[in-house]
């Protein structure tokens, strides 16, 4: 026995080579932490770019130009009748008194074409603006007013210097006619660029400076606000049920794979779903975030499932078995106990999957989400689009202005997410308890 | 059998716990064989044996804590005080009420100390106003002799203390509820000694007004806290007998085999 120790040991201790050896562990141990922070920084480097690419292309949409025009707010044209009734007002030519104004300004502008370039430089949202003016106060009919008005798209670029002056009349969206009206504005002070309000305030529009993102906004919270209401009970319900109280056997197993299959399955499919199920068999309406939420929650829910099981499990026994040996009951077990100790980890799970299904696109598209649509929801029946949707839409639109607009709305959906997963923190960091 | 025996000599004594023929099975183990033991009033009773004897599995079977386990299965008879406590009409949890645990290791709920001692009696309707309350916390705090030590914190979490305050917590915790039994497993294994030392002194302390059950694996611990012993071995409860009498001059040789340290 001790013959055998004596004859092995040299083999293993070998002190004359435990130096290279020990260099070589930490050679290796080096190796590893290197390669581990190059993938870091590879991982790091390219979030930067993409978030960068798309700051930078987002920054025009931030702001918009705006033109300076004497308005002369004519009675007879308004309200001939002098009734001053609603309707009339509301109904109004007032794209005439724009044209009328820029008549006025550019009195020798006489060729048809360039009649309607000239037109063409206020947007078309502008008279709806005089029209709320006088609505809200119609002692201004009669006065004349110098009005800020919305330039539109094209101008607007070249006002932010996007559309370059030294190219080709012919390869340029702004001729020269219009460039010399602009730098006569510029020189007499009429034109201004500000900070771009509406596009946080106002819902879709055709014309890409009028439109905004807060219809997709509202959209998306309802939605998402109807998947939380939805998933979130049904899922924690499950998880506690089949995690606590289920029995092990076949039928369990078999619902436990299934929910695993369930969230590896594609959104659109979930999509087909809705439309099949809730549109077509319950007529629940089309476009609506009530039926988008529902199809985002039936995506959430193995999600919530999976996470909040995992969440309960990592609560320890023996919290279990003190709060058993007290005599309570096994929901007393749960209520009291297990469940608020799983909460930070069923809260976080709650929270990924909400943010993935913020930013889902495809399902909704089946359920008739993707339409344009220009009015602010006001409740989870109202014809609605999301965010990613919006992005969709913005992204397709010929328009060049709408290349801004579709980053400035990626900017605004990943503003949403990192506050939804700094919530997630906050929750996790307030719910924890240590034992 | 010398167990059996054993047991109609102490006649005398009140019979707190009384089980008989008790087999315990895990799905195809059959790990507790045809136990008949009896358990008296107001004695420390400690079960030992080597690891894996089904010393806990008994006491487990005592305040039904085996329910829990999937395909755990219990047959025979324990009564508590006459009362089987198998009997399908008895509710677990007010039988947990009478027959409390401590844990091997201390597992105080991550609330507040106030919080830990106050949950039993809440869950049971024992205290409902505050006040009452307070004067539980403070009465069962003093009993476990941990009150001087925690008045001043009884907002902080239970977690925060020491591990033999923690433990002295979990006693606290469990006479909160006024239970008649107290089962303990190995309540010392996760302490250094002179926090064992502490606890062995209060469960001396609780023996005027409790009946203790107690699993260890020190041998020195059952012949210092206890009045009676019994020795599992294989499933099998060997021999049961005075404290005094089962490390002096046991009947059974693998009880002697035991407590010499040549097996365990």
């Amino acid at each position: 026995m001790t013959e055998a120790v004596a004859d092995a040991a040299p083999a293993i201790r070998r002190p004359d080579l435990s130096e290279a050896r020990l260099s070589r562990r930490y050679a290796a141990e080096r190796r590893f932490r290197l390669w581990g922070q190059l993938a870091i920084l590879a991982a790091v480097a390219m979030l930067g770019l993409l978030v960068f690419s798309i700051a930078v292309k987002a920054i025009p949409a931030f702001t918009q130009s705006y033109i300076a025009l004497d308005i002369v707010f004519d009675g007879d044209k308004i309200d001939p009748a002098g009734t001053r009734e609603r309707n009339t007002l509301r109904r109004a030519d007032y794209d005439g008194l724009i044209k009328d104004a820029l008549k006025a300004q550019f009195p020798d502008v006489s060729d048809r074409r360039e009649r309607r370039a000239l037109y063409g430089m206020i947007s078309s949202g502008g008279g709806l603006q005089l029209a709320d003016m006088v609505l809200e106060d119609n002692t201004v009919i009669g006065s004349s007013q110098r009005v800020w008005l919305t330039a539109s798209d094209d101008i607007d670029s070249f006002i932010k210097g996007l559309i370059p002056r030294d190219v080709p009349e012919d390869e340029r969206r702004v001729k020269d006619i219009e460039i010399g009206w602009v730098d006569t504005l510029e020189a007499s002070g009429a034109v201004e660029t500000r900070f771009n309000t509406p596009f946080f305030t106002s819902g879709d529009s055709r014309e890409p400076e009028l439109a905004g993102i807060w219809g997709a906004a509202v959209g998306s919270f309802f939605t998402l606000l109807v998947t939380l209401l939805i998933s979130f009970p049904i899922g924690v319900l499950s998880a506690a049920y089949l995690e606590e109280f289920a029995p092990k056997n076949k039928l369990t197993d078999l619902i436990e794979v299934n929910i695993n299959n369930l969230a590896a399955v594609p959104s659109i499919v979930f999509g087909l779903l809705g439309l099949a199920v809730f549109l077509n068999f319950f007529g629940l309406p089309r476009s609506a975030p009530l039926v988008g939420g529902m199809v985002l929650a039936l995506m959430t829910l193995p999600t919530i499932i999976i996470a909040s099981r995992a969440a309960l499990k990592a609560v320890p026994p023996s919290i279990r078995e003190a709060a058993l040996g007290m005599g309570a009951s096994k929901v007393q077990v749960l209520t009291h106990h297990v469940l608020p100790l799983a909460m930070p980890g069923i809260l976080t799970g709650t929270i990924i999957g909400m943010a993935q299904a913020l930013g889902e696109t495809a399902p909704l598209l089946m359920i008739g989400m993707v339409a344009f649509i220009v009015d602010i929801p006001g409740g989870i029946t109202d014809p609605a689009t999301v965010l990613p949707v919006q992005i969709y839409i913005w992204a397709d639109s010929p328009e060049r202005a709408f290349v801004a607009k579709t980053s400035a709305a990626i900017l605004v959906l990943l503003a949403f997410l990192v506050l939804m997963n700094a919530l997630a923190v906050v929750m996790r960091k307030r719910f924890e308890r240590r034992w | 059998m010398a167990a059996v025996e054993q047991l109609q000599s102490d006649a005398a004594r009140d019979t707190k716990v009384r089980s008989r023929d008790v087999n315990v099975y895990y799905g195809e183990i059959h790990a507790l064989k045809h136990v008949d033991l009896d358990i008296y009033a107001n004695e420390v009773t400690s079960l030992i044996g080597p690891s894996g004897c089904g010393k806990s599995t008994y006491l487990r079977c005592l305040n039904r804590m085996n329910d829990v386990i999937d395909g755990c299965r219990v047959t025979g008879e324990i009564a508590l005080d006459g009362d089987d406590i198998y009997d399908k009409s008895l509710d677990v949890v007010q039988l947990r009420a009478r027959v409390g645990m401590v844990f091997q290791k201390p597992n105080p709920f991550p609330k507040s100390l106030f919080d830990n001692i106050a949950y039993g009696p809440r869950i049971h309707g024992l205290g409902t106003h505050k006040d009452e309350l307070d004067e539980i916390v403070q009465s069962s705090l003093e009993r476990a002799g941990l009150w001087n030590e925690v008045k001043d914190r009884l907002d902080k979490p239970g977690t925060g203390l020491s591990g033999g305050q923690q433990q002295r917590l979990c006693i606290a915790r469990a006479i909160a509820v006024n239970p008649e039994v107290i089962l303990m497993d190995e309540p010392c294994s996760a302490l250094d000694p002179i926090a064992t030392a502490k606890i062995e002194e209060l469960i001396d302390e609780l023996r005027t007004n409790f009946t203790i059950v107690i699993v260890t694996h020190s041998m020195q611990q059952a012949a210092r806290v206890s009045q009676r012993t019994a020795f599992f071995h294989l499933g099998i409860l060997v021999e049961v007998n005075e404290t005094e009498q089962i490390f002096t001059n046991p009947s059974d040789e693998r009880t002697q085999g035991y407590i010499t340290g040549r097996f365990g």
